[in-house]
């Protein structure tokens, strides 16, 4: 399964430069991210190419961040598929915590990463398959 | 003017008869003290046995001073000095370290203390036709409970309406047309700042006095609430250790509060020596209860800055006044009337293994209250990244902290390492209420 790195930023000036900083000096490829804004803070969400280095980079600063297991969906970047995805899951009601996607190629290949509730992450997994979307382990979502 | 009174005669009794009944009730609670545990063993220890041994208003100066860490090791009964069939009602505050100070009453204590409270009430020029509405927390605190009594004693209408809720405080003041508020000032002014937005003009309110307390406010503070709203506002002070309102209360000149010397023994030490120093100069309170038996406190320490006037007031009254609460001797905060210490936040934020042991307290104002925030880092290895497990730590957080002091604040989520260390003497409060 794919890793996300969630990182706890505090939201005020200058803080989101340190973790790039420190991610730069480590030679860390970042393929996305995206911010969950809660107000006086946020969670940092990354799929970077070497998520253990990247972990430690942070974790050796004392930064809060986190290694977590998620959905990283394949899904062609085509109208309706996205729907499809989320229907398939609303069937089954499996509820999805976070999500975020990105484009490969245009009109050829999406990306769509998804935080599960940890009991459910191995059903949705299922079910996603069963609808016809590949899910991209670690090696093949970092190598894009 | 013509000077009201509740008792002329104690009131303005000359001096030398006023200490001649302060040594004959300090006679009578060195007894009830010596029934104790912790004054047994500090007055024998002075050579004090018995009340006889009580010579002189000075003598208790051999037995050092009694001080909020006394109180809590005797909690709950230590310095219980009646059979608890005797005790008709009990009040506590919160302590410093989570362990509360409890004080008991039997009903001629009660008595005593309502008595009191109708005394300074009556000084105010308040009266029988007044209502009033009590906007202090009732419950453990004795603000709400105390000056009720008193009230009722008095004979005003009273509406035990307790704080909070400022529309239905609004409404109230306009249906029963209340002549008389039992406050804090920064609440009393957050009123007067609703006031518009419920549409209510000052002329359809019927106030004409105020009686503010439980948080020390400047001169500026009081002339502020007494232009805003057309009254008067009275200074009062007390805490519950000497029963709660009405250790000492403004009378109708304003000029400072009267310390019931009948009831209290009032010192104002040097706090670094312990030494008494003259009326006029400022130190620390210190107070001897003359008329709790169920549990006499003796020389307590208040950690409250103020001084004595040593001239007498122009009202006639020979008890002398003791000046507003100039600051503290420790660090005790008072937000929004209620009094906190930082340690108790930092016990309870110690019991949270996901945040640091750094911390924060932050206090300002928003609007005419205080706000608390309390600044906590996460602790990376408990960190999953999971937003929910964030925010339901936050709030366990607060709920903690809400059982501990009494009041909500806001509680902030910090980076590991952002807030200042936990060694030395980091700096854990930062206040930045105006000090106008």
């Amino acid at each position: 399964m794919a890793k996300q790195l969630t990182i706890f930023v505090e939201n005020r000036a200058g803080r989101l430069k340190t973790i790039t900083d420190n991610l730069r000096k480590s030679n860390i490829d970042i393929r996305a991210f995206t911010i969950q804004d809660r107000g006086d803070y946020g969670l940092l969400k990354l799929i970077v190419d070497k998520p253990d280095d990247a972990y430690l980079a942070l974790a050796n600063l004392g930064c809060a961040c986190a290694l977590k297991d998620i959905l990283a969906i394949s899904v062609p970047d085509q109208p309706g598929n996205f729907h499809r995805l989320t229907s398939a899951l609303a069937e089954h009601n499996v509820n999805v915590i976070d999500a975020y996607g990105f484009v490969l190629q245009p009109h050829n290949t999406g990306v769509c990463c998804m935080e599960i509730d940890q009991p459910q992450l191995m059903k949705a997994q299922e079910i996603v398959a069963e609808a016809g979307f590949t899910i991209l382990q670690d090696e093949e979502l970092y190598s894009l | 003017m013509e000077v009201p009174f509740w008792n002329k005669q104690v009131e303005t009794l000359d001096r030398t008869s006023l200490q001649a009944i302060q040594l004959e009730r300090l006679r009578e609670m060195v007894a009830w003290a010596l029934k104790t545990p912790l004054y047994g063993k500090r007055l024998t220890a002075a050579g004090i046995r018995g009340p006889e041994d009580v010579t002189d208003l000075h003598v208790l100066e051999q037995i050092g001073f009694t001080t909020k860490d006394d109180l809590r090791r005797s909690f709950p009964k230590g310095l219980l000095a009646v059979e608890m069939d005797e005790v008709v009602r009990v009040h506590s505050s919160s302590g410093t370290t989570g362990i509360p100070t409890v004080i008991y009453f039997t009903r001629d204590d009660l008595d005593r203390w309502t008595d009191l409270l109708a005394r300074s009430i009556t000084a105010t020029g308040a009266s029988s036709r007044d209502i009033l509405q009590n906007m202090m927390t009732y419950g453990l605190f004795t603000g709400g409970l105390g000056l009720h009594y008193g009230a009722e004693r008095v004979g005003m209408t009273v509406i035990p309406i307790s704080g909070g809720n400022t529309k239905r405080q609004i409404q109230t003041m306009k249906d029963f047309q209340t002549t008389v508020l039992h406050v804090t000032p920064s609440y009393l002014l957050h009123i007067h700042s609703q006031l518009e937005a419920e549409g209510v003009r000052p002329g359809d309110l019927a106030l004409k006095r105020a009686f503010i307390g439980a948080e020390p406010h400047s001169e500026n503070t009081r002339r502020k609430i007494e232009d805003l709203l057309g009254i008067q506002a009275f200074n009062s002070y007390g805490l519950s250790e000497l029963n709660g309102p009405g250790v000492a209360f403004e009378c109708i000149h304003r000029k400072d509060m009267h310390v019931w010397e009948d009831a209290y023994l009032i010192e104002i030490i040097d706090p670094k020596t312990g030494q008494n120093v003259e009326d006029g100069q400022e130190g620390e309170v210190v107070l001897t209860n003359l008329i709790r038996r169920a549990m006499p406190i003796l020389r307590y320490r208040t950690r409250d800055l103020a001084f004595l006037h040593p001239e007498p007031c122009a009202c006639g009254r020979t008890h002398r006044r003791l000046s507003r609460i100039l600051g503290r001797t420790d660090d005790m905060l008072i937000i929004n009337g209620v009094n906190v210490f930082p340690s108790q936040i930092e016990e309870r934020i110690m019991k949270v293994p996901e945040v640091a042991t750094n911390y924060l307290i932050h206090v300002d104002k928003k609007g005419a209250l205080d706000r608390l925030t309390v600044k906590v880092e996460i602790y990376p290895k408990l960190f999953l990244g999971e937003a929910a497990k964030l925010e339901a730590l936050r709030a366990r957080i607060r709920e903690g902290l809400r059982s501990s002091i009494v009041i909500s604040p806001n509680v902030e989520l910090h980076e590991p390492g952002s807030l200042p260390v936990s060694e030395g003497k980091a700096k854990r409060v930062v206040d930045e209420r105006p000090k106008d």
